[in-house]
């Protein structure tokens, strides 16, 4: 196998006709280039979505109401409706299943013109009541000071939690925003937190550009009574979310006098759900991948495999006088495999590493981007070892298979007609 | 050393049956110096192939040195080939991208001798034949009585029983074709069997034996003492 005979007649093999060798190779190597640049890219979308979302509880269902699209107990279809406080408890009392029940009321938009006050700044920013509970369910990093508490909720404090784009823009680097005023729809919260969002999910407008106020100061001073716009809810380990989402919904349905096959009324997302469709979707990009790559790869191997029946062909006279030399078939078998597994793993190696390179610099091209908030889904663009290891276990494979062929023909070559053929 | 009996060999191809060798029976012993001769169509080279060990055959007996040759897998063929016998081939059949020494060398890298050892023994057959100094030359650098010399060291090297040589002559001019036959003569002196397939009546009258092939059987056998009587007759033709 080692012997030095033997990859002096590979090299020659290769070497007699350089152009045909090295057009053979490129085909391999191309393949195997676009299955491992696909394959990065392919992560890189992954990565991309999944960094911006990861940090979200999966186990988690949002629901808002509508109006009722079903008459149900001598009401009208198209009742207007709301949930409200008194829902929070019974559900909680009533699904044990339920591991955290957040409340979310929305007060005046960014849309809407300028709500807030600072001094001399103002600005234009979504407001929203929240529960202590919603940052587990969809975490923020808190800059500064706290997040909502329990007793803001119980106190019904005027105080309020800034995104991190607010404390930017309504306050002075210098300012320490903790303790000061903000004037928010006419009236006074003392800022007790800044936060920066870890997820890029955002429920009615992007959580930087947010003021969060505990939900029941919200309610009270913005005449809200007992409604809830919008609950969260997640379910203790190992239920289903969508358990817990079905339990809750039939439970206010009953309660608000809603018929239980109204769908529309009482609206919500699964991000278990949302998050499964979305997994769904990376493995069928990375089945299409393999496809694709391996296709290609195929179009190389094959390639491969009729340039070394060319091969073969031509040297029809040296394996004939080998083999009446002494040559045993399984000498004359080793060689062409050997030739073959040679020419597509040092071509598939090519593309491998050219595919890796590609990928490290599309990396440090976007980790050298200034971070902007507002990037792209796509980052960490990479193949794993595994990924690698695989492309060179085919490249093997795919080289004793393009050989296999061949060789069987190099076999069937009698040296009597090897010897005749002039 | 050789012993055949009523051998038959057909070639069919699709519905056409060429019945080639037709229960020939021929005898050759060890340290016999043979020529084959024959018109083409006799069937000279498909006994040559037979005798080496490159085909089978349909019907008979073949005993070489002893041992019938029946029914060979490819792997055992070869094996024997690489023992018993040596060829020698009109075209040399050099491997063009190997040199000299290489190709002496090539019978005893089948044989798993490790590199050093047998190029060393290369190089002692090289210099038997005169072509130490070559042995680092190319087959396209050489002359074809030197090809041919070459060739007849690599059948040489794995220390054959038989010699086989096809037409060994065939493309060399007619002083290098005496010199050829000469080798081959000290060769056969050392006591290995030459058989040699040749249509040239001086070459074949160079060995101690003709055999003449006619329509797939032994025609002649012109031994020794009536070669010289063959060599005026050929004189007439």
């Amino acid at each position: 196998m080692f012997d030095l005979d033997r990859w002096n007649e590979i090299w020659y093999a290769l070497a007699k006709n350089k152009v045909r060798s090295l057009l053979t190779a490129f085909g391999v190597f191309w393949g195997i280039f676009m299955l491992i640049v696909m394959a990065g890219a392919s992560n890189g979308l992954k990565n991309g979505i999944v960094e911006g979302v990861a940090k979200f509880a999966t186990n988690s269902c949002f629901m808002w109401s509508q109006q009722t699209s079903e008459p149900y107990k001598g009401f009208k279809r198209g009742r207007q409706w709301n949930m409200d406080s008194d829902d929070l408890a019974y559900v909680l009392a009533n699904v044990p299943e339920v591991e955290y029940i957040s409340p979310k009321n929305f007060g005046s938009r960014m849309n809407g013109g300028p709500n807030t006050i600072h001094g001399l700044k103002t600005g234009a920013y979504n407001v929203k009541g929240d529960y202590p509970e919603y940052i587990k369910i969809d975490p923020s990093t808190i800059l500064q000071g706290r997040w909502i508490n329990d007793m803001d909720i119980r106190d019904k404090r005027k105080v309020c939690v800034i995104g991190e784009k607010v404390c930017e823009q309504m306050f002075d680097a210098k300012e320490n925003p903790l303790g000061d005023y903000l004037k928010i729809s006419g009236v006074y919260y003392q800022v007790v937190g800044v936060i920066r969002p870890e997820t890029r999910i955002n429920i009615n407008g992007r959580a930087e550009e947010s003021i969060f106020l505990p939900f029941t100061t919200m309610q009270q001073t913005y005449n809200m009574g007992n409604m809830v716009h919008f609950l969260a809810v997640t379910s203790k380990k190992g239920v289903p979310v969508s358990v817990v989402e079905e339990k809750v919904k039939n439970i206010i349905k009953l309660r608000h006098s809603i018929a239980p096959t109204d769908v529309q009324a009482l609206s919500s997302v699964n991000i278990e759900k949302e998050f499964q469709q979305m997994n769904g979707l990376f493995i069928a990009i990375g089945i299409l991948t393999w496809i694709v790559g391996i296709g290609t790869l195929m179009a190389g191997v094959i390639g491969v495999s009729n340039i070394m029946l060319v091969i073969v062909k031509e040297r029809t006279k040296e394996i004939g006088v080998q083999r009446a030399l002494g040559a045993s078939p399984r000498t004359i078998i080793t060689q062409i495999m050997l030739e073959s597994v040679a020419l597509t793993t040092i071509a598939g190696y090519t593309g491998l590493s050219l595919g890796v390179a590609l990928l490290e610099l599309v990396n440090k091209v976007i980790e050298n981007q200034p971070k902007t908030g507002n990037e792209v889904f796509f980052q960490h663009p990479e193949v794993n070892i595994t990924v690698a290891v695989a492309a060179l276990i085919i490249l093997v494979l795919a080289g004793l298979f393009a050989g296999s062929i061949p060789a069987k023909r190099a076999l069937m070559i009698k040296p009597i007609e090897a010897l005749r053929e002039e | 050393m050789i012993s055949i009996q009523n051998l038959h060999k057909s070639y069919v191809t699709g519905n056409n049956s060429l019945h080639v060798l037709k229960g020939l029976n021929l005898e050759i012993a060890e340290g016999e110096f043979v020529s084959i001769m024959g018109s083409s169509g006799s069937g000279k080279s498909t006994l040559l192939n037979i005798l080496g060990v490159l085909d089978d055959y349909d019907k008979g007996d073949y005993y070489l040195s002893g041992k019938k040759i029946w029914g060979l897998n490819e792997t055992q063929a070869a094996i024997t080939r690489n023992a018993m016998i040596g060829f020698i081939f009109q075209s040399f059949n050099l491997i063009s991208f190997k040199n000299a020494m290489e190709n002496v060398a090539l019978p005893l890298y089948y044989q798993k001798v490790n590199r050093k050892k047998r190029n060393l023994i290369a190089m002692e057959y090289l210099d038997r034949l005169g072509l130490k100094d070559w042995a680092h030359h190319l087959p396209s650098e050489m002359s074809g009585g030197q090809k041919q010399r070459v060739a007849i060291a690599r059948a040489l090297i794995s220390n054959p029983k038989i010699i086989l040589a096809d037409e060994p002559t065939g493309a060399l001019d007619s002083q290098t074709s005496l010199e050829v036959m000469e080798i081959l003569k000290e060769v056969n002196d050392q006591g290995i069997t030459v058989i040699i397939v040749t249509h040239e009546h001086d070459i074949a009258s160079l060995t101690r034996k003709i055999i003449r092939l006619k329509d797939g059987i032994i025609g002649e056998v012109i031994t020794n003492g009536d070669l010289q009587s063959y060599r005026d007759r050929i004189k007439q033709e």
